[in-house]
């Protein structure tokens, strides 16, 4: 547990029962449908879930691209979702930062290296000199493992890996507290994404980042996240510290995803039993779900009866791991 | 398993024209797939593992050509067939394809049903009434309710899984006897991943299909395949029976893939990572391909290409590391708890 300590009680981002939805009356789709959780100081949270299930929007509103219809957003305590004023909305495209899954597609191809990581320090209030600028994208390349030459080259002349690594120095520029890395890996080789995943937590530990990492696949999550949040349409199903996760799935659909996770071991493999998640075994007609802890630090979607059976559940793997 | 032969390849070089510059390619490939197996060609971009087998189905970029070596496919060689119209005999009826991304391999145009028709039409020949029966059919065996409905829908009003299911059904509907999947999952989330892998394993057995994957992530394929060919650099560097390349992998560069899945990652510890970049192709490779990434090369590697040492009966691998010369050198510690997963297994 010696990585722990790295997480402060501190709650950097505090989200508060927010919907995103989309369209109006007819058209209306809700895609994040009264979500709830709070990301602590220096810690990696995850958010899993299949696409279309609400992830990338939730990232999306805490760094105020999609407006929230209902619910709170708090950064420092202090709320940063509806209107705010203009200072703070420059104060916060500084410390939030974001990196995208795709990096063919996320970087501007006409542009030089030099132009696209340092493109958000125009915007910034006191202009800086010319070798002030050219000295930061050296150092934001050098964090990232490139070296300061690549910065006169242009976005094609690099390979996947080098590209996110780009995108990644593009954040790092405006000196963040909090990095939202939407899927950063999804579209790299197998043996990029040990080197991007390195890079990412290597950096955690040097500048002290919190991470919202956003990924739909859990054996990615169970080696970078410290929490884990699963989400299935709009909703998070399941929150708790990642082992526990592991160790004890609860919800249907997070047991679902986690018999989809392929293992490098082809006798396991060709035994496994594949779970496939049915929303109908929810029988929320009378009996209404909530959000509750059903375990400290272990957070459920779910209703009473439901988690009448989840504690029996717990209680018996309790007492499996006694005997 | 049977061990009939389906398709040879010998000693295949593939080469293209880039920029007035040459690339090699494919450098040299000899592979044997038989009849009713499920074969994972396994490596990074780059690696050649989509210009390899699209050369049994004559689909190499117009820049692109076979400079020497054989494909024998039931006594044709295929390699060297210079008419599209003799490939086209080939091409579905006999050996087909699943791309990536079906979000680009179905025509938004069309309705599903007519996309899959046009395949049955064209290589069995049914008109009318039973081509509408045929195709139904075909579409309740990958998986798709409701096949009346379906028929008339058109690609956008699919998810991503069942499009490549849509996808599937095409390959399978011209009843080919080797379907060929280039990274079939990869588009799509983990729980439908699983569940198209194992729908691929499912036809694989109702048309006795002699299935090739193709994929950059070895996770995936010990679910599906029989055997695994690595390959790196335009060669398969080792092959083997899926058992014997997961838990008795010998070449260092399938050591390093398999040390770097995050499944086998430890929590706070770096990831392995493979330093380096793979070589350019443009220039001859000297010696072992993987030899300058390689924190364990031997000074033999960076002179001599490494010829195949037997493992096994089934298992051989490029590297100098087999020769009896060689020092003895322990597997990395990933290695060895995967070898202890195996435990009853002895390769």
């Amino acid at each position: 547990m010696a990585e722990m300590t790295k997480i402060t009680n501190e709650k950097l981002v505090e989200v508060n029962h927010i919907s995103v939805t989309f369209g109006e009356r007819k058209h209306k789709f809700v895609a994040v449908d009264d979500v709830s959780f709070d990301i602590y100081k220096g810690e990696t949270f995850g958010l899993v879930g299949e696409s279309g299930s609400g992830k990338t929007t939730i990232g999306r509103s805490i760094i105020r691209i999609h407006p929230v219809s209902q619910g709170e957003i708090k950064f420092h305590g202090q709320i940063i979702s509806g209107n705010i004023d203009k200072e703070l909305d420059r104060e916060l495209t500084g410390k939030i930062q974001m990196i995208f899954q795709d990096p063919m597609a996320s970087l501007n191809e006409r542009a030089k290296v030099d132009y696209i990581v340092s493109e958000g320090l125009y915007s910034r209030e006191h202009k800086m000199t010319e070798a002030e600028r050219k000295e930061k994208v050296a150092k934001a390349l050098q964090d990232v493992g490139l070296l300061p030459e690549f910065a006169s080259r242009f976005p094609h002349e690099f390979s996947g890996g080098q590209r996110q690594r780009i995108g990644i120095a593009r954040a790092l520029i405006m000196e963040p507290e909090f990095i939202i890395a939407d899927e950063p890996i999804s579209a790299l080789d197998v043996s990029i994404r040990a080197q991007v995943l390195n890079l990412l937590s290597d950096l955690q530990k040097k500048k002290g980042l919190t991470y919202l990492f956003i990924a739909h696949d859990l054996s990615v999550m169970r080696f970078i996240a410290d929490r884990i949040a699963v989400i299935h349409k709009g909703k998070i199903v399941e929150l708790a510290q990642t082992e526990k996760l592991f160790a004890n799935p609860l919800h249907p659909y997070t047991k679902a995803l986690l018999s989809a996770i392929p293992q490098p071991d082809p006798i396991a493999e060709k035994k496994k039993k594949l779970l496939i998640y049915d929303p109908s075994v929810h029988d929320y007609d009378k009996d209404l779900p909530s959000w509750m802890e059903i375990e400290p630090e272990h957070y459920i979607y779910a209703n009473k009866r439901e988690a009448e059976e989840y504690r029996k559940e717990l209680k018996k793997k309790q007492d499996q791991k006694g005997v | 398993m049977s061990a009939e032969p389906i398709l040879t390849v010998n000693n295949l070089n593939v080469k293209f024209n880039l920029r007035g510059k040459v690339l090699h390619a494919i450098r040299d490939i000899s592979l044997t797939v038989y009849e009713g197996e499920s074969l994972a060609i396994v490596g990074e971009s780059g690696s050649g593992k989509s210009v390899f087998t699209k050369t049994f189905m004559g689909l190499l970029d117009a820049n692109g050509y076979i400079e020497s070596g054989d494909i024998i496919y039931k006594g044709t060689n295929l390699a060297k067939i210079k008419k599209e119209k003799e490939f086209i005999k080939i091409r579905g009826k006999e050996i087909a394809m699943v791309l990536q991304d079906p979000m680009t391999s179905l025509n938004p145009l069309k309705t599903i049903g007519s996309q899959i028709a046009e395949a049955i039409k064209m290589h069995q020949g049914l008109k009318g009434d039973a081509l509408k029966a045929a195709t139904i059919e075909i579409l309740k065996d990958v998986g798709i309710t409701e096949p009346e409905r379906r028929y008339k829908q058109y690609p956008h009003e699919f998810s991503g899984g069942m499009r490549q299911r849509v996808v599937i059904a095409i390959a399978v509907a011209c009843r080919p006897k080797i379907l060929i999947c280039d990274e079939p999952t990869t588009a799509l989330d983990v729980t439908i991943q699983a569940q198209i892998l194992k729908l691929l394993k499912d036809l694989k057995k109702k048309f006795d299909l002699t299935t090739i994957y193709i994929t950059h992530d070895l996770g995936v394929v010990a679910n599906v395949a029989d055997r695994i060919a690595v390959m790196y650099a335009g060669d398969i560097v080792e092959i083997g029976k899926s058992e014997e390349i997961f838990y008795d992998p010998k070449h260092p560069y399938t050591w390093a893939l398999l040390s770097s899945l995050p499944q086998l990652g430890i929590k706070g510890e770096d990831l392995y990572s493979i330093k380096g970049t793979p070589p350019n192709l443009f220039q001859p490779i000297k010696g072992d391909a993987f030899a300058p990434r390689n924190p364990l090369a031997l000074k033999i590697d960076f002179i001599k290409r490494p010829p195949y040492f037997s493992v096994s009966g089934t298992h051989k691998a490029r590297t100098w590391l087999l020769d009896e010369r060689a020092p003895r050198v322990e597997p990395p510690e990933h290695i060895k708890m995967l070898k202890a997963q195996g435990g009853s297994y002895n390769g």
